[in-house]
């Protein structure tokens, strides 16, 4: 031990530097939130609260648990694969809701909505359906001729007028 | 100096105290979605696409992205003949409203729709000082808005332009492929509101989804191949003069 006689002075110091070390541990678990690191270089709980969010979009789904007989009129027509807010826009407010009879959605203006895709450009793929819309009707709503859900001409038009609301 | 048994009662329970901080951390428990169980990509049909802007607006309402900021886009090219470098490239609004009436000429038209490419290699995440930018588990690549300070060097970094900041929370944004909706077991957005189908979520780690079907019979593209990005948007149909 005599070789370590004179060496009080670095074990001071060597004392002070695991408490800093220590210190600085104490510190960082209060800083560092818990699941940094967890997956990767990030926090992983901002995976959990952004997965959180409420949506919008109820999905076709949750249309169809109720409208069933407007999913059978579709499926039989050229809007097969055309989901129910491509149209009706966001509806999770309705389709959610314990009472959806709180937010009835706005039927919307076929006079815009359906221009929106059938409006005839060069730029669309050549086997779209296209009409030049003042060509085709002169501002007579579609839903005068074309049922939206099964929109061939002679199937069966169980349309109702729009209420307004161009989206 | 001796480091005395009293030294050691401290010191002890100290580190152990410490210690406890730095173990900490279990993961939350998850609902019944796995992510280990999802790779997320998304296919691109262009010859589908009609440019009608519903994504856009879909997008838009879903994720309340200011107006003049997009997490997806639509973009209408129109190539004459060969001229493959010099394509005109419109994109109003994003495409929101859809686009001018386009007369027939000898060009060729078509529309592509942009988002996030959800890279598997991707360079944003890499760049970000603070961790804030991460591709999660299950291939998708998110901000933590708690920890993303605002620098930006995210939106330089994107080859392909896909995210912005936020005017109001002044910190970057981006599509999250509608995290909380595919966690859920829903589309996306823009899937959802696509009326052609031009848009799809691909589960590229589920068997049975239609994307490894159709990949197997149509050659598909992603954008800027040559940034070996990892690009899992899928483009069929992909013009060469798309940038």
């Amino acid at each position: 031990m005599s070789g370590l006689k004179d060496a009080g002075h670095l074990f001071r110091f060597a004392g002070l530097f695991v408490v800093a070390f220590l210190v600085f541990l104490v510190v960082r678990g209060y800083v560092v939130p818990k699941t940094f690191g967890e997956y990767g270089h990030y926090r992983g709980a901002a995976i959990g609260e952004i997965a959180q969010r409420p949506v919008k979009f109820a999905g076709h789904q949750a249309c169809e648990s109720c409208h069933s007989d407007i999913a059978d009129t579709k499926a039989k027509g050229a809007h097969a694969h055309v989901n129910c807010e491509a149209c009706h826009g966001a509806q999770a407010q309705h389709a959610l809701a314990d009472d959806p009879t709180a937010a009835i959605p706005v039927k919307p203006d076929t006079l815009v909505l359906c221009a929106r895709c059938h409006t005839a450009s060069a730029a669309k793929p050549k086997g779209f359906p296209q009409v030049d819309p003042a060509d085709h009707m002169g501002g007579v709503p579609c839903q005068t001729c074309h049922n939206p859900h099964s929109p061939a001409i002679g199937s069966d038009t169980g349309a109702s007028p729009a209420t307004g609301g161009a989206k | 100096m001796n480091i005395s048994r009293r030294h050691l009662l401290i010191l002890l329970p100290a580190a152990a105290v410490a210690w406890k901080y730095v173990e900490a951390g279990t993961p939350e428990a998850s609902p019944n979605y796995q992510m280990s169980e999802h790779w997320w990509g998304m296919l691109i049909d262009i010859p589908k696409c009609i440019g009608c802007g519903n994504c856009v607006r879909a997008c838009q309402t879903e994720n309340e992205v200011p107006d003049g900021y997009f997490r997806t886009w639509v973009e209408r090219y129109h190539r004459t003949d060969y001229h493959l470098e010099n394509p005109e490239v419109i994109s109003p609004d994003g495409g929101k409203e859809g686009f001018p009436v386009a007369k027939e000429d000898p060009g060729m038209y078509f529309f592509v729709p942009k988002m996030c490419n959800h890279c598997s290699d991707s360079p944003c995440t890499q760049v970000c000082p603070v961790g804030a930018t991460f591709i999660a588990p299950d291939g998708v690549v998110l901000i933590d808005p708690k920890y993303c300070l605002g620098c930006a060097y995210c939106v330089q970094a994107c080859p392909y332009g896909c995210r912005y900041i936020h005017p109001e929370k002044k910190i970057a944004d981006k599509c999250t492929l509608c995290y909380h909706r595919i966690t859920k077991g829903l589309t996306t957005a823009c899937c959802e509101a696509c009326p052609t189908g031009a848009r799809q979520l691909a589960d590229l780690k589920n068997p049975s989804d239609p994307i490894h079907e159709f990949l197997k019979t149509h050659t598909v593209q992603v954008l800027k191949p040559q940034m070996a990005t990892g690009a899992k948007a899928f483009y069929n149909g992909l013009d060469g003069s798309v940038r």
